[in-house]
């Protein structure tokens, strides 16, 4: 150690060669699974055997994709019904809740934000038995609707601790402004807190986007038909069927992975923000 | 928890002291009640219910609250299967947090080390964060899947045959040894770790270890070069830089890594579900999967509950000091 430190000028080198040369190794190693997946979905089906599978495809095909789109188009536009309402009703009731929980503090409020806080955390099979019964009796057991307010209500948390630590960083001095200026609790968040949050509601978006697309358990239990399942749970079927040929199961996987990684590629910083929201602090 | 409270009350001034609840203070109390509600009812009442289950006769489709006190947690701890999963939860465990902390704490280093391409690696490592854990399952399964080998190699097997590591070829997840295996006569599953879950870790490792990199990569930014040279001017070698002052500072990172992780492990159900169904055998099977099909294809809903149980209790030992203590570091600021 002590020499390489000591002898800079002559040894620099070599372990900024050494230091590259792992760290593209490890790329490859993260690299992997999406060189398979991808050769794999580009292949005819002529071309797919499990000998050369790890080979380039000798063109492009896009019959995989084709054929991944006949079995599993609807389930993705199902996830595509069941994302977007869940992640508005999410962003706005998390907005809110932060708001308060920052911003009109009442005795209490700290224990119940950590009351809240721990939903985050519960393993969902704690909840699976009671949720069924509770959604068939209301009616809406397998159906989408029945989804979207499952992922609405266990969203709640990670949701109110973003927008919560997000608003914990406005000067209060502006919300005094406010109330000094005649502006009431929905005036405040209107003319204040909202403008001030689009950041915040970016990260939230993102992140409930990304978890409602990719959750399975819920999707599992909760719709039951085959033409109700989310875009996860089709693929999960699709992989544990004997029948579909393994391209199929590839692109397929690819299709499920599209939406989130576009939002990883283009969005990443808000990502980031929000994955690392959920674990420390402020 | 006072002094808070003091303060809170005290903020809005004299002038108000005697009406504390002013319409929008009411109106605040009002908005947050749907949330709050929710939350009391889909997790707490749920969970009560979910325990009141648990101590019940219900195994068939029709509710059968039959109290019967702790004879299915008594059941289930006697079931092999069940102890396997214990064990398998434990092996999963300890594995998965031991590679993301190692894996993620090198590739921050690394990160860290201002090397040209930063964002384009550091991009590369987290990926698979955005990704499905089933996505992830259906790419890793193929990956692992062995193939007739030595004869006819598929997926990794594949590619050690082709760069002449044969004898590194392995059965992977259709692996059925138990490493050492003990078999006491107190239990009911051999002791060890099921090599059929090794892949299975490396597939959660690559989803979940550029997150760990992640959050030490904000820690270390957040250490100050001064500190780092103030060492070195005392002779400290790089080493002992590392170990002695970057290392307890990255503690506070290092728990909160360890609390996320940890719980996503002990929940771990739909990469195990897409690679290895649980098997070969047993080998694989963790709570998780035990619950659904107990639950969801059996219909012992009595015994489902338990076992959700007892995976919320191994939650709630890691979760709730965590709170606890967040909590209370947050009202001293």
């Amino acid at each position: 150690m002590t020499t390489i430190a000591s002898s800079r000028p002559a040894g620099h080198q070599r372990p900024r060669v050494l230091l590259y040369a792992l760290m593209i190794a490890i790329a490859a190693f993260y690299l992997l699974p999406v060189y398979l997946l991808v050769i794999t979905s580009l292949k005819s089906f002529e071309e797919v055997s499990l000998s050369r599978m790890w080979d380039l495809p000798s063109g492009l095909y896009f019959q995989s994709f084709q054929r991944a789109w006949e079995v599993m188009g609807r389930s993705f536009l199902n996830s595509v019904q069941l994302v977007i309402p869940a992640t508005v009703i999410s962003c706005l009731l998390g907005s809110m809740n932060g708001y308060i929980l920052s911003k009109w503090r009442f005795p209490g409020s700290e224990v119940l934000f950590t009351l809240i806080l721990f939903g985050m955390f519960i393993p969902y099979q704690s909840v699976l038995i009671p949720l069924v019964r509770v959604l068939s009796t209301i009616g809406l057991y397998g159906s989408i609707g029945g989804l979207v307010l499952t992922h609405v209500v266990y969203g709640i948390p990670i949701t109110t601790l973003i927008f919560r630590n997000y608003y914990v960083g406005v000067p209060t001095e502006l919300v005094e402004a406010g109330k000094i200026d005649g502006a009431d609790f929905f005036g405040i968040y209107q003319h204040i807190m909202f403008p001030l949050s689009i950041p915040g509601f970016v990260v939230v978006a993102i992140w409930q986007f990304t978890s409602i697309w990719n959750e399975f358990l819920f999707g599992l239990i909760i719709t039951n038909a085959p033409e109700k399942v989310p875009v996860t749970v089709a693929l999960q079927n699709l992989s544990g069927s004997q029948y579909t040929q393994w391209n199929v199961q590839m692109a397929g996987a690819l299709l499920v992975a599209l939406p989130t990684l576009l939002v990883y590629i283009f969005l990443g910083r808000y990502f980031l923000r929000g994955l690392l929201a959920g674990s420390l602090k402020g | 928890m006072e002094q808070v409270k003091t303060q809170e009350i005290a903020a809005p001034g004299h002038v108000h002291r005697r009406r504390w609840l002013t319409r929008d203070r009411l109106t605040a109390l009002l908005m947050i009640a749907p949330s709050a509600i929710a939350i009391a009812v889909f997790v707490y009442g749920f969970i009560g219910w979910t325990g009141y289950i648990s101590l019940t006769k219900w195994a068939s489709i029709t509710p059968d609250y039959t109290f019967v006190g702790f004879k299915n947690y008594v059941d289930i701890f006697n079931t092999g299967r069940f102890q396997t999963d214990i064990r398998n939860t434990i092996v999963f465990t300890a594995f998965f947090l031991v590679g993301c902390l190692a894996l993620g704490l090198l590739l921050a280093m690394l990160i860290d080390s201002h090397v040209k391409g930063e964002a384009i690696f550091r991009s590369i490592y987290i990926f698979p964060m955005s990704l499905s854990f089933i996505v992830t399952g259906v790419a890793w399964l193929w990956i692992f899947t062995p193939g007739n080998y030595p004869t006819d190699p598929t997926g990794i097997n594949l590619l050690l045959h082709r760069i002449g590591l044969d004898f590194l070829q392995s059965a992977f997840i259709t692996d059925t040894r138990v490493v050492p295996g003990w078999y006491p006569d107190w239990a009911r599953t051999k002791i060890g770790v099921p090599l059929a879950m090794i892949p299975v870790v490396i597939a959660a490792i690559w989803q979940m270890s550029g997150f760990t990199m992640a959050m030490y990569l904000a820690g270390l930014r957040g250490i100050s070069e001064e500190i780092k040279e103030a060492a070195r001017v005392d002779g400290a070698s790089e080493w002992q830089v590392f170990r002695h002052v970057i290392l307890p500072l990255l503690q506070p990172v290092t728990l909160s890594a360890v609390i996320i992780l940890g719980h996503i492990s002990l929940k771990i159900f739909d990469l195990i579900l897409t690679m290895t169904h649980g098997g070969p055998g047993n080998a694989t099977d963790v709570p998780g999967t035990f619950m659904y099909e107990i639950t969801f294809k059996a219909n012992q809903i009595a015994r489902g509950a338990a076992v959700a149980i007892v995976m919320l209790l191994l939650v709630a030992v890691l979760i709730v000091p965590y709170l606890i203590y967040n909590a209370r570091t947050e009202v001293e600021q």
